[in-house]
């Protein structure tokens, strides 16, 4: 397996001081893996920090900066930050109205969140967690340890973070991003396994031919595998799984996001085939953001989030946003 | 000198460093194997993440070397809190924090107060991860381990004798691990799919409880 890398225990350093190189507007603190939104804290702001395991970039660095996230936490590879990265954040961020955690259901994230939420309140920091758990392909939730978070992150950290930055107080950018992960589903599809740098190859065994339905973005194998589908079965057996367990009754954000290996020429086609399936429901949709967003390392495939809006969730939507990962409006 | 040191072998900071050296090196062993483990059930970086932790807490507690048992635990604890990430470090981190600040400053304790201060810290990592026997996860090998060594200890066994019996039933319990299905953390969302894969988990607390059983052996 080859990668554009050095040493395995040292990919996310690089990557942190190539990003810092890129971005002159954001402070990289490569040694305690932190990225803070230039000028922070702001004034009267609501701070949002989000993090999680590397190799889901833009998540969660690329989505620091005006309008969205003021820090992010990147972990290791697929494995989640450590509170000390977490409360440093916080402080970094907290201009005295406090901080919200923005948390993807996972184990880890959700220990380590726990953790830093604790110890940043012991420092005097008032910190209000929200968890993300949008994915349907985890039916089983009596039984596991409940959805798993996946693409909805981006429309909670976009629509939570337009609040903030029109100077909402925590208690109600914390109810909106709860609001927004409510609304939210996600399904993801898997063409390919992802290589993680420690593994030097496939996480999974995937052959020719054969596809995986409902993966996360781990590189862990989904609940089910079946022969390879075109591209309308696939968007068909998506937007069912994501349609019949929210059932929307007004218009939706769609995001069709890549996992990282597949080529734009392809999830525009989906995402050709992913409205044709909305339309046959007359599911009416309202905005639609297709790329790269929620990655997992090489793994080529891609999943559907929507998210029920109504007029102050696609306000908020619509509101300016420059970061690294997404901008408009500015 | 004995081979067996007797049932009240003291337990103090040194037989905890000399654990804290044997697990590192058992950790940095198998951490390829461990990693293995993780990747058709997990995400593939067990290994490597237990790993840095441990390297980490091995370099902690040789900069400053705590007095007591209970220092190093929690020396070794809050470190691979700082260092590990995902579900591994907060769940490793409170399971020796927690055993230590419950051995408190103690010089050297005996093998069944060592024990106590084990129950109290694998009671401490039900608690955060909420997890229970059989749902395939570190509990498998660590509450066995933990009646074994109550059960050798309650008979008149040595302490090197009860570390070893409880290293043989975390083996056992991590062997089981391969029949069960996931209940927590991420291999539980494969569902059935994760039933015929032994949990990584398990099977690096049960590399602990063996570091444990070859430190008691080999004595100082």
């Amino acid at each position: 397996m080859k990668m554009l890398i050095n040493v395995a225990e040292n990919v996310v350093a690089d990557a942190l001081r190539g990003f810092a190189a890129a971005h002159p507007e954001l402070t990289v603190d490569v040694e305690h893996r932190l990225i803070v939104r230039r000028g922070s804290p702001y004034e009267g702001k609501v701070g949002l920090v989000s993090g999680g395991g590397s190799g889901h970039e833009p998540l969660h660095g690329g989505f620091v900066g005006k309008g969205m996230l003021d820090a992010a936490c990147p972990g290791e590879v697929f494995t989640s930050p450590v509170p000390d990265q977490m409360v440093r954040a916080a402080a970094a961020v907290d201009s005295g109205a406090g901080v919200l955690f923005i948390v993807k259901n996972y184990t880890g994230d959700v220990l380590n969140f726990q953790m830093a939420a604790e110890l940043a309140e012991d420092e005097g920091v008032q910190v209000v967690s929200v968890l993300v758990d949008d994915d349907v392909a985890v039916t089983d939730s009596l039984y596991t340890a409940g959805r798993r978070g996946t693409g909805a992150t981006l429309f909670v950290e976009k629509i939570a973070g337009a609040a903030a930055e029109e100077g909402a107080p925590l208690d109600r950018v914390a109810a909106l991003a709860r609001r927004v992960n409510a609304a939210s589903r996600s399904f993801g599809v898997a063409l390919s396994a992802c290589s993680t740098p420690s593994k030097g190859g496939p996480t999974f065994d995937l052959p020719d031919g054969e596809l995986e339905l409902g993966v996360g973005i781990h590189g862990e194998p989904g609940r089910e595998r079946r022969a390879m589908m075109t591209s309308g079965e696939i968007a068909d057996v998506t937007v069912e799984a994501v349609v019949s367990d929210l059932n929307p009754d007004g218009p939706v954000l769609v995001l069709v996001n890549g996992m990282g290996a597949t080529p734009l020429l392809e999830l525009y086609g989906f995402n050709a085939e992913v409205q044709r399936a909305l339309a046959e429901r007359r599911i009416p949709v309202a905005r639609t953001l297709v790329g790269n967003y929620v990655t997992s390392l090489d793994m080529a495939g891609a999943s559907v989030t929507i998210c029920q809006v109504d007029e102050e969730l696609l306000r908020l939507w619509d509101a300016p946003v420059a970061t690294p990962g997404l901008r408009w409006g500015c | 000198m004995n081979a067996t040191p007797d049932p009240e072998t003291p337990v103090d900071a040194a037989f905890l460093r000399r654990w804290l050296e044997a697990a590192t090196n058992a950790v940095d062993r198998e951490s390829a194997r461990l990693t293995e483990l993780d990747s058709p059930i997990g995400d593939a970086d067990h290994g490597s993440n237990i790993r840095r932790g441990f390297l980490a807490a091995r370099t902690a507690v040789g900069q400053e070397p705590p007095e007591t048992p209970g220092g190093v635990l929690v020396l070794v604890g809050r470190t691979l809190i700082s260092t590990v990430g995902g579900a591994s470090g907060p769940l490793y981190g409170t399971l020796l924090r927690r055993a230590g600040k419950d051995l408190g400053e103690e010089p050297a304790v005996s093998a069944a107060r060592l024990r106590d201060a084990l129950r109290a810290g694998v009671d401490g990592v039900a608690a955060l991860g909420g997890a229970v026997p059989g749902d395939k996860t570190m509990l498998d090998s660590l509450l066995p381990a933990l009646d074994a060594l109550t059960g050798t200890l309650d008979a008149g066994g040595s302490a090197a004798e009860a570390f070893a019996a409880a290293a043989a039933a975390a083996d056992e319990g991590a062997a089981a691990t391969i029949a069960l299905r996931a209940r927590k953390g991420r291999a539980s969302y494969l569902g059935e799919r994760s039933v015929g894969h032994q949990d990584p988990g398990a099977t690096s607390s049960a590399l602990l409880v063996t570091a444990l059983a070859d430190t008691a052996r080999e004595g100082s």
